[in-house]
């Protein structure tokens, strides 16, 4: 009974052990391609997984609006008029989406749609002793809000709640204001205010949202507006994130709203997110072209140092298909045994940047894991880059005139 | 796969084989001339003839390591000229076996997996049976010590005497020879010749044996002298000095 490639790696194996210098060198180089790959991978993720968390985290990934307010022309123009104008925008006022009761069961229906949060926001003033500062107030239905930006998640102080009469801050905010929770501050906006009981203190991971946020109950909001019943946005959060833009897109074309997706609000970074993607993704291909040449000239100097021992195997029977092999089976394990020790030295590599390189406050800058994913893959790649390399060198091998190789 | 040929019948026939070399430049050479040869199962037949006689381009050529730029080749009653390269291997793996001048072993591989080669390229493993019967013909020649040695731990002789060994371990019904003697002492030779001559009267494997040793060819059946690419020669050794 025949093994299959049995005679290959065989020979594959002894070949690399006889040039025992010439093997551990390409390994090495491919161990180091490997290990550049796996820790720019793994470090641009978790950058991009921090950026975004930390931009996205406190952002919905779809927000639909009442359209703006737009002045329109008294008359159309007439065929044939020249019209000269001057439009004085007009200012924008809060205004509730239109029917959105009926809305929240119509989007929760989406399969996009993981959860629906309405919402009155704008702008106003928290008052505390002398002390006042300028806020953006959100009301909202806790539960439904915290299913689309996990607010219970960022609470460093306190019990997130908000019956009627409680509010929710940001730590910024509560320092500034002398604020613990169980404390009590004013709000107001316009002309109306109300003083609310804070429940708890939350983080939302930027600074300025930490100044300026206040979450209150949907209810308190809408008085202080003088929205009754009203919702100036809807909040989605959408089960895959990287959606949404296109997801906003089809709402637009089906309803009469104004809708934005994340990445429309955040335009200028999902732009450098984009530009990042495309650099790495770019040095990985440099990396792994250099990783395959280095196999491969290897190869094709083993392929000359080799070429009497191939005449000997082929007067001995040896088909050309074989000697092919015998070096496919060579390039797979140099890359297959160097894609090992480069994702050890990856490991290494991240643990080093986890411990050593840290943020003002002592703690590592942002987590970086290699997931298991990401190294059998580069793995996998870096096996059959190291075959394709050696493609060349073992057409070469194959190619040669058994009586003349053992003349040599 | 082809019938086994018994004793005395045509083993392998060329008929009018011509070689050349740079065909269709200024510098085509023809080596080889229209020569015919027969040789018979069984024989034992020395190929001598000047250095650029042709010798080693013949026994290339017989050895399947060559094409013929004409002519006709049967190997067990089949006609090889127009096989491929893949069939041509096949048909060396089962039919031929090589003893180099430098006896080419496999110098990352140890006495007996050099011996075991050819059964590793022909089923990608090796039986405990086929080991045994390497080690039996290691055993043969007299090296039943050295098996596990590499190449550079052995001496010219015993390394010649390993490619014997290899050359028969598929048990090829034609061994051919490209002066297996002609880099070993005096001493070493006789002995490499002897052995080739003991395995011959054993097992009935023919022998085209290169030499430039005329001491060696008188010990053949048939000798065949090559001069400027023809057969000038080719007759039976006198009977009292072929003895091994």
């Amino acid at each position: 009974m025949g093994y299959w490639l049995g005679f290959e790696v065989r020979v594959a194996v002894r070949f690399l052990r006889e040039g025992r210098l010439q093997t551990v060198l390409i390994m090495v180089g491919v161990a180091a391609g490997v290990a550049v790959i796996a820790y720019i991978s793994a470090l641009v993720t978790g950058l991009q997984d921090n950026t975004f968390r930390k931009t996205l985290g406190g952002q919905p990934h779809v927000t639909l609006r009442a359209l703006d307010d737009v002045v329109s022309p008294a008359r159309a123009t007439l065929p044939g008029e020249q019209r000269l104008t001057d439009t004085q925008p007009r200012a924008q006022r809060l205004r509730s989406v239109g029917n959105w009761q009926s809305m929240l069961p119509l989007l929760e229906g989406m399969p996009e749609v993981a959860a629906v949060s309405p919402m009155v926001a704008g702008g106003g003033l928290a008052l505390r002793g002398e002390a006042t500062q300028s806020i953006a107030l959100a009301g909202v239905d806790l539960d439904r809000y915290d299913r689309v930006v996990r607010l219970r998640e960022k609470v460093v102080a306190g019990v997130a709640s908000l019956a009627p009469g409680e509010a929710i801050i940001g730590t910024e905010l509560a320092s500034d204001l002398g604020v613990r929770p169980g404390d009590r501050l004013t709000v107001l906006s316009g002309t109306v205010s109300e003083t609310v009981r804070v429940t708890a203190l939350v983080d939302l991971g930027v600074r300025e949202l930490n100044r300026r946020t206040v979450v209150v109950p949907l209810r308190l909001a809408q008085s202080l507006f003088g929205l009754p019943g009203g919702a100036t946005n809807l909040d989605l959060a959408l089960v895959d994130v990287w959606g949404a833009k296109v997801f906003a897109a089809s709402l637009r074309g089906q309803f009469a709203y104004k809708v934005e997706s994340w990445q429309e609000t955040n335009a200028q970074l999902v732009s450098a997110l984009n530009a990042q993607s495309v650099s790495t993704g770019l040095i990985r291909a440099i990396v792994l072209v250099v990783v395959v040449l280095g196999i491969a000239s290897v190869l094709v100097v083993s392929v000359v140092q080799k070429r009497r021992e191939i005449g000997i195997l082929r007067a001995m029977g040896a088909t050309r298909g074989q000697m092919v092999r015998v070096f496919l089976v060579q390039g797979g394990i140099v890359g297959a045994v160097g894609s090992v020790f480069g994702l050890g030295l990856a490991v290494a590599m991240i643990w080093l940047f986890t411990a050593f390189v840290r943020g003002s406050d002592g703690q590592p800058l942002f987590l970086i894991v290699l997931p298991a994913a990401l190294a059998v893959q580069v793995a996998l790649v870096a096996t059959v880059c190291g075959v394709l390399a050696a493609i060349a060198p073992a057409r070469r091998a194959a190619a040669m005139d058994p009586a003349q190789a053992i003349r040599i | 796969m082809a019938e086994p040929v018994a004793k005395g019948q045509p083993l392998i026939v060329l008929r009018d084989v011509r070689k050349s070399y740079n065909i269709g430049l200024p510098n085509e050479a023809e080596v080889l001339h229209g020569l015919s040869l027969t040789v018979d199962s069984g024989e034992f037949v020395a190929l001598i003839g000047p250095s650029g006689s042709g010798k080693s381009t013949l026994l290339n050529i017989v050895g399947l390591l060559e094409p013929m730029t004409s002519g006709s080749y049967l190997i067990q009653g089949q006609e090889v000229h127009a096989l491929d390269d893949t069939a041509l291997t096949l048909r060396r793996r089962g039919t031929l076996g090589f003893v180099f001048q430098f006896h080419h072993l496999l110098p990352a591989f140890t006495a007996l997996e050099n011996v075991t080669m050819p059964f590793l390229i022909r089923c990608g493993h090796v039986s405990a049976k086929e080991r045994d019967h390497a080690r039996g013909l290691l055993d043969a020649v007299g090296l039943s010590k050295a098996m596990d040695k590499r190449p550079f731990e052995l001496s010219g002789g015993m390394q010649q005497r390993v490619a014997i060994a290899r050359a028969l371990v598929l048990d090829p019904p034609l061994v051919l020879a490209d002066e297996p003697t002609g880099n070993l002492d005096t001493a070493s030779s006789d002995e490499v010749f002897v052995q080739l001559r003991h395995i011959h009267a054993e097992r009935g494997t023919s022998f085209v044996v290169v030499t430039h040793d005329p001491r060696l060819a008188a010990r053949c059946d048939r000798v065949v002298e090559l001069v400027d690419g023809a057969i000038s020669r080719d007759e039976p050794v006198v009977a009292g000095a072929s003895a091994g």
